[in-house]
């Protein structure tokens, strides 16, 4: 059991959901949890589209898209619609879509939506410095994720939109990344760079600023160039860009928007996913649900004598459950801050990795209690 | 076909830096504590260097074993410091206007730290340095670092920096990278991707791949009359074990380079006595 912690419903807590946004740390599953999420929500019905920020192929592959995905989203083939439940079947309505967010692009889409006149757009893309920050500045592809998220979630195609974190701390700059583009645009470098001149004209002498050929001495002057020919094309671009992240920040805090905490029983996930909780709730925001994937699965130990012919099988036994509750107290802190007020489900370790739709649909039954006929919460095998 | 196996001890002595690489979640920080145990062991003199601020690692290599912690902000200070740009990276620093720099020339950051490293390698002071590398994804560009700048950069003392950074990857006898993932499907391609890329890209020499949990142990028979529960646990137990002799196998066959085995350890979180065993079964 789970140290007495209550254990309600996954699907009743995301049923409503129009955001559904997994953190955690790297390796504990997210991507995985993403997919099999948006699958549990078709079942019932939902037009989903999953968007994935793992640049590995492995999700395509495993919904079976095998040129992989792309920034636009692909309609996944869920034939035969749900092999075997026949629970939440309902119309059939159900869709499900995946997509795989590509930074760069959605940068440019922004700079194109933004830019007042199609040459500026083009003389902002085609700048150096323009696109080291669109691959490189930190928060980046985290600010992305969440303008990608605003639009689809705008998009009639789609009743709910899940995504996958970046397997990084930052991940919840993702809350705060609206913020940091605007902070950026709001830099010392870059006022010092717009500093009207005397004439009024924002005329630029990197001579004139000792600190800019400082800076030149070291990177290089055609770096500064290029950085200050990104800050000159991008000037009185920045209103349009802080007004969309105010949107974007509202759809976070939206009560439609979950947050999905994703786990595995291993220490520096378990403190990882507990930072997590505090960073959200920090933010005024709550865990709508805890995923604890990859436990050990604890077998009943049978009663009476142990024959001697078994000896081995014991042996295993009782390091499967010894591994079981060393995992359960590892996980008891994570479960005392979220699982008193957030239900969580356990996904225990596969004997195999999941690569391929059946798979993914087997961890859907485990997570969702189908099939198994044991209820949410319980490990199997428990 | 079995892959190639190696001493260890031998390829702790063929190099004087190692950079453990890895995607997340795979034990590259247990990786570094054992290979750094091991290494101490046998009488080097060892330094741990550690990049992503883990404080889990300085628990696990234990007191004996200087760890130090490198960041690239300190790194890019210092590094104008010590070109006599004090001022400038005061200013630097307090402006802000580092993000914008990095930003500018991105990879900045990595090569002072990498220029940092060799910096620690040409010293001396230590037989071998052990990098905890950077977090997932980010090994390849880390060490593309280098060539990147000197394609962007043609002159001054990041230029500079980057060129002695490049010979140092480049001589395996200066620095070795080492690959760790687990005994599955996906970590395990990833690891081959990485792999390729590393060589081909970067041309640094890739020392021992290290095989992080692997569950090996002896054959479970079921004895007749075995209790359900029994069966059901040694089933799973050996599905595991099967898959990951499979994982292995697969590996030994698409990357032709020698495998360090470190066992499955029965404990969600390791500690320095646990460290201290998987270092003794290298041997």
């Amino acid at each position: 059991m789970t140290g007495g912690v209550r254990v309600g419903d996954v699907r009743s807590a995301l049923a409503d959901a129009s955001v559904i946004v997994c953190c955690g740390s790297g390796g504990v599953g997210k991507t995985t949890t993403a997919a099999v999420l948006g699958i549990e929500l078709a079942a019932i019905g939902k037009r989903v589209v999953v968007v994935t920020i793992d640049p590995a192929k492995r999700l395509a592959d495993a919904l079976g898209v095998p040129g992989g995905l792309s920034n636009d989203p692909t309609q996944i083939d869920l034939h035969p619609p749900f092999a075997g439940d026949g629970a939440g079947a309902g119309d059939g309505a159900g869709q499900l879509w995946a997509m795989m967010l590509d930074t760069r692009a959605t940068f440019d889409g922004l700079v194109r939506a933004n830019a007042p006149s199609p040459e500026q757009a083009e003389r902002i893309l085609a700048n150096s410095f323009y696109r080291n920050i669109a691959g490189a500045l930190s928060g980046t592809q985290e600010y992305m994720a969440a303008e990608r998220l605003h639009s689809l979630h705008a998009d009639g195609r789609f009743d709910v939109v899940v995504v996958d974190t970046p397997p990084t701390r930052n991940a919840l700059d993702f809350l705060d990344a609206p913020a940091t583009l605007a902070r950026f645009l709001d830099h010392p470098l870059f006022k010092l760079l717009m500093l009207p001149t005397r004439r009024g004209l924002k005329v630029l002498n990197v001579a004139a600023q000792p600190l800019l050929r400082t800076i030149g001495k070291v990177v290089g002057g055609e770096v500064l160039a290029d950085a200050i020919a990104f800050f000159q094309a991008f000037d009185g671009m920045q209103t349009g860009f802080r007004r969309r992240a105010d949107d974007v920040l509202t759809l976070l805090r939206s009560s439609t928007t979950r947050y999905v905490l994703v786990a595995s029983p291993k220490l520096d996930t378990v403190d990882e996913a507990r930072w997590f909780a505090t960073k959200l709730s920090e933010q005024g925001l709550a865990v709508a649900a805890l995923i604890v994937n990859r436990s050990t699965p604890s077998f009943p130990k049978p009663l009476g004598r142990r024959r001697k012919v078994d000896a081995q099988l014991w042996a295993n036994l009782d390091e499967l459950n010894a591994t079981a509750a060393a995992e359960r107290t590892q996980l008891h802190p994570l479960l005392a801050d979220v699982g008193s007020a957030a239900p969580v489900a356990w996904v225990p370790l596969l004997p195999g990795d999941v690569h391929d739709l059946t798979g993914l649909r087997q961890i859907q039954a485990l997570l969702f209690a189908r099939a198994t006929g044991s209820p949410a919460g319980q490990p199997v095998g428990a | 076909m079995p892959p190639k196996r190696l001493d260890p001890q031998e390829f702790l002595r063929t190099t004087r830096l190692v950079i453990v690489a890895g995607k997340g979640g795979v034990g590259k920080t247990t990786v570094t504590a054992v290979l750094a145990r091991a290494a101490t062991e046998s009488g080097l003199r060892v330094l741990v260097v550690e990049l992503d601020g883990k404080p889990a690692l300085r628990t696990l290599v234990g007191d004996d074993i200087t760890v130090l912690a490198l960041s690239a902000s300190a790194a890019l200070a210092e590094y104008l410091n010590d070109h006599g740009l004090r001022r400038v990276a005061k200013r630097l620093a307090s402006s802000g206007v580092i993000e914008v720099v990095s930003t500018a020339a991105p990879g900045i950051d990595d090569i002072v730290v990498l220029g940092k490293l060799k910096q620690l390698e040409r010293i001396g002071d230590h037989d071998l340095i052990i990098v905890d590398g950077p977090a997932a994804g980010h090994a390849i560009t880390f060490l593309m670092s280098a060539r990147s700048l000197l394609d962007s950069v043609h002159a001054g003392p990041i230029h500079t920096q980057a060129t002695e950074v490049r010979e140092m990857l480049g001589d395996p006898a200066r620095c070795q990278v080492v690959m760790v993932t687990l005994p599955e499907t996906t970590p395990i391609n990833e690891l081959i991707e990485t792999s390729f890329a590393l060589e081909e890209r970067v041309g640094v020499q890739l020392g021992p791949v290290v095989v992080n949990g692997f569950d090996d142990g002896p054959e479970l028979e079921i004895s007749d009359g075995a209790h359900p529960s029994l069966v059901a646990a040694a089933e799973f137990r050996s599905a595991r074990r099967a898959m990951h002799r499979r994982e292995l196998e697969r590996l030994g066959e698409l990357l032709a380079i020698e495998q360090i085995r470190l066992p499955h350890v029965v404990t969600p979180g390791l500690t320095e006595p646990d460290v201290r065993r998987l270092a003794g079964s290298l041997t």
